[in-house]
């Protein structure tokens, strides 16, 4: 623990510095949104959350001696468990606050969102999760290079992952910021540093087994408060969803046409390009994959998938009720609504106080009172820190465990060394994260995590799995192929309308990449560029790269050779 | 002496495991896209036929499809995790006894 209260202020005295530096972070902390009033039952709920997840931190502390234990929580995870801590990841302030919020303004096209990113859950369980439990010890790369020459497959995974991690933290590290100004009152920056400063304590001391945990914690409070609120919203109307959907008809300006698919996928094409991105992301995202080793065998990585499945997809159901449930009680309710923006001319959808993404922030106090309301913006305080938490992991582990101790040191790292890499990581990525939501408060965020997915399902994911099922698959058509992917994934956001125009605010219609999301394309680059490089690889290492593939098809079959869990 | 993984491969007992895991997990992931990109293009192709009124009410036949896409998906996880608890489990640990 003295280790611990050393850190928090040289954290947060580098951060103050940090934020300091540049006048412009003066102007952002006065500029757009509007505070709240200090909600002190959401302060005391809060502060109860982090004094219990810093117990467990100091607990795990005390069992994080392996590198097995800090990557994979020694193994000692069950199905049921992981099941929780993975729904937990996916079940960001993103999905709870955005995805109710998307409901609240557009009705059915929310529903789109929900189920792309849970149909990625079969793709996962089909293709991935046993075959890499069985292969893999702690990060993705370890099953990606498994037959593989070492430095150049594990710098291309730590080139995706940290990508991936870098815009999915970016996106969240903005979210808590503005969430937190009007949550409770606090200075945007400040919001920042306290979840960046918690973030770095999780993950430094607890390592994998504190992250776990004080995901599963999240991922239950969240459970509940979303089935509370959506069973109070029901029971206002009675159980009856057609009186529930009759009353947001009547309320929403747009009326009948929220029962309906709207302008949000009105392309095929793009349709297909962001179905492919959702899909096949969440195979490719490394802080999900990560967890699969935590649990001590393939059967344990199967339980967890199925675990995971049912909580995300009851979650996005109360999702879609909770954003109902507000066209129905906030937007009809003017104490939820601004009232400079009403006497504007703006709808009551539009007025919304705070942004559509405080539509089930309201919901709770429309439903539940105060006390509730605070319950809620405790737990979606929670929700960000418990998910940039295992982000931070997720890279950290990629620069400690493949870049560091595999490249650099050639496999032969001291275990000790390599646990203290990843917590030099941890506090130097969390910094950064710190900085760059600062940096980043002005931007608008909300196409990063959209660019995550697609750079997830653009790298990471065709390495993976061409690896586990392709025998001719060599090292520089992986190299090449994963690295076409990544490029393409990111120029075709950069190109895209979203960031093209909207971002970097050139005229309407001049991006030249017309789709939103390029997974379609920058997926088919990567499969492409992976089959044409090897074939044309006639190379000893690519002779050698095949040759592998027997030892790795059984192992990944059989799970002969796996690592177990570890004995404590 | 433990077997070397040729000597694994020709396992009739490691043949007949890949073969049924294979067939399974491609079927269940076709099964997943179809299901996925059907409900897609619908409402890229023809949005109008979810915003179709199921009765007198407001509810629209997009709300159950929705749902029932939601559904689905956990059906399928659930079926495979049945399926491989039943057979590939048993398999597995034949073969992993026979491989020592």
């Amino acid at each position: 623990m003295s280790r611990l209260k050393s850190l928090v202020p040289a954290a947060f005295s580098g951060l103050a510095l940090s934020a300091l530096s540049s006048s412009a972070f003066a102007d952002a902390v006065t500029g757009a949104v509007q505070k709240q009033e200090v909600n002190v039952a959401a302060i005391v709920m809060f502060v109860g959350f982090v004094l219990i997840t810093l117990g467990i931190t100091y607990w795990a502390a005390k069992r994080t001696r392996s590198a097995a234990q800090f990557y994979a929580a020694g193994g000692g995870i069950t199905g049921l468990q992981n099941g929780l801590a993975i729904a937990g990841d996916y079940m960001s302030a993103a999905s709870f606050l955005g995805i109710s919020g998307l409901v609240y303004t557009k009705g059915y096209d929310g529903l789109i969102y929900s189920v792309g990113f849970l149909v990625g859950w079969p793709i996962v369980m089909f293709l991935i999760a046993e075959p890499l439990r069985n292969l893999g010890k702690f990060t993705f790369a370890d099953v990606a290079s498994f037959r593989f020459q070492q430095a150049p497959i594990r710098v291309l995974a730590a080139c995706g992952t940290l990508t991936v991690v870098a815009f999915y933290l970016i996106a969240q590290m903005v979210g808590a910021g503005k969430l937190i100004q009007i949550l409770f009152g606090l200075d945007y920056w400040m919001a920042v540093v306290i979840v960046g400063a918690l973030m770095i304590v999780y993950v430094t001391f607890g390592g994998m087994v504190a992250t776990t945990w004080v995901q599963i914690i999240k991922a239950g409070l969240l459970l509940a408060g979303a089935t509370f609120m959506a069973f109070m919203v029901l029971a206002h109307f009675g159980f009856s969803l057609e009186s529930l959907f009759a009353s947001a008809v009547e309320a929403h300006p747009k009326h009948q046409a929220i029962m309906e698919p709207g302008q949000l996928v009105s392309n095929p094409v793009g349709a297909v390009s962001l179905g492919l991105a959702l899909m096949f992301g969440t195979a490719g995202l490394p802080h999900i994959l990560m967890r699969f080793f935590t649990v001590a065998n393939a059967q344990n990585a199967r339980k967890s998938v199925f675990y995971a499945t049912g909580f995300i997809g009851y979650f996005y159901i109360l999702t879609f009720i909770i954003g109902f449930g507000a066209i129905a009680l906030v937007s009809t309710n003017p104490e939820f609504l601004n009232s400079a923006l009403l006497a504007k001319g703006k709808n009551a959808i539009e007025a919304i106080r705070g942004g559509d993404n405080m539509a089930a922030i309201h919901l709770s106090a429309a439903v539940g009172g105060e006390a509730f309301l605070g319950f809620i913006s405790a737990v979606a305080f929670a929700t960000i820190l418990a998910v940039v938490s295992g982000l931070t992991l997720a890279g950290a582990s990629a620069i400690s465990h493949d870049l560091y101790a595999t490249v650099l040191k050639g496999g032969k790292a001291n275990e000790q060394d390599e646990i203290r890499a990843s917590r030099i990581a941890t506090v130097v990525l969390g910094i950064i994260a710190i900085y760059l939501g600062i940096a980043f408060e002005k931007a608008n965020v909300a196409f990063m995590v959209g660019l995550a997915f697609a750079i997830a399902a653009s790298c990471n994911f065709p390495v993976l799995l061409m690896s586990l099922i392709w025998r001719g698959m060599t090292t520089r058509g992986a190299v090449v192929g994963g690295f076409l992917g990544l490029a393409s994934a990111v120029a075709g956001v950069v190109l895209s309308p979203t960031v093209w125009e909207l971002v970097m605010g050139h005229p309407k219609g001049s991006a030249p990449f017309p789709y939103g999301n390029p997974a379609l394309f920058s997926m088919t680059i990567a499969f492409v560029g992976i089959w044409l490089f090897s074939k044309l690889d006639g190379s000893a290492r690519g002779q050698k790269d095949k040759e592998g593939f027997d030892p790795q098809f059984v192992r990944a079959e059989t799970g002969i050779g796996a690592v177990g869990a570890s004995s404590h | 002496m433990p077997l070397t993984a040729q000597q694994i491969e020709q396992n009739p007992k490691f043949m007949e495991l890949v073969a049924k895991r294979r067939s399974l997990n491609w079927s269940l992931t076709v099964l997943t896209l179809i299901i996925y990109f059907g409900f897609i293009l619908l409402i890229a192709f023809d949005p109008k036929f979810l915003g179709e009124k199921m009765g007198e009410g407001v509810m629209t036949i997009g709300m159950p499809i929705g749902l029932a896409v939601i559904v689905a998906t956990f059906l399928i996880v659930g079926f495979y995790v049945v399926r491989a608890n039943a057979t590939f489990d048993v398999l597995t640990k034949q073969i992993v006894e026979e491989s020592k």
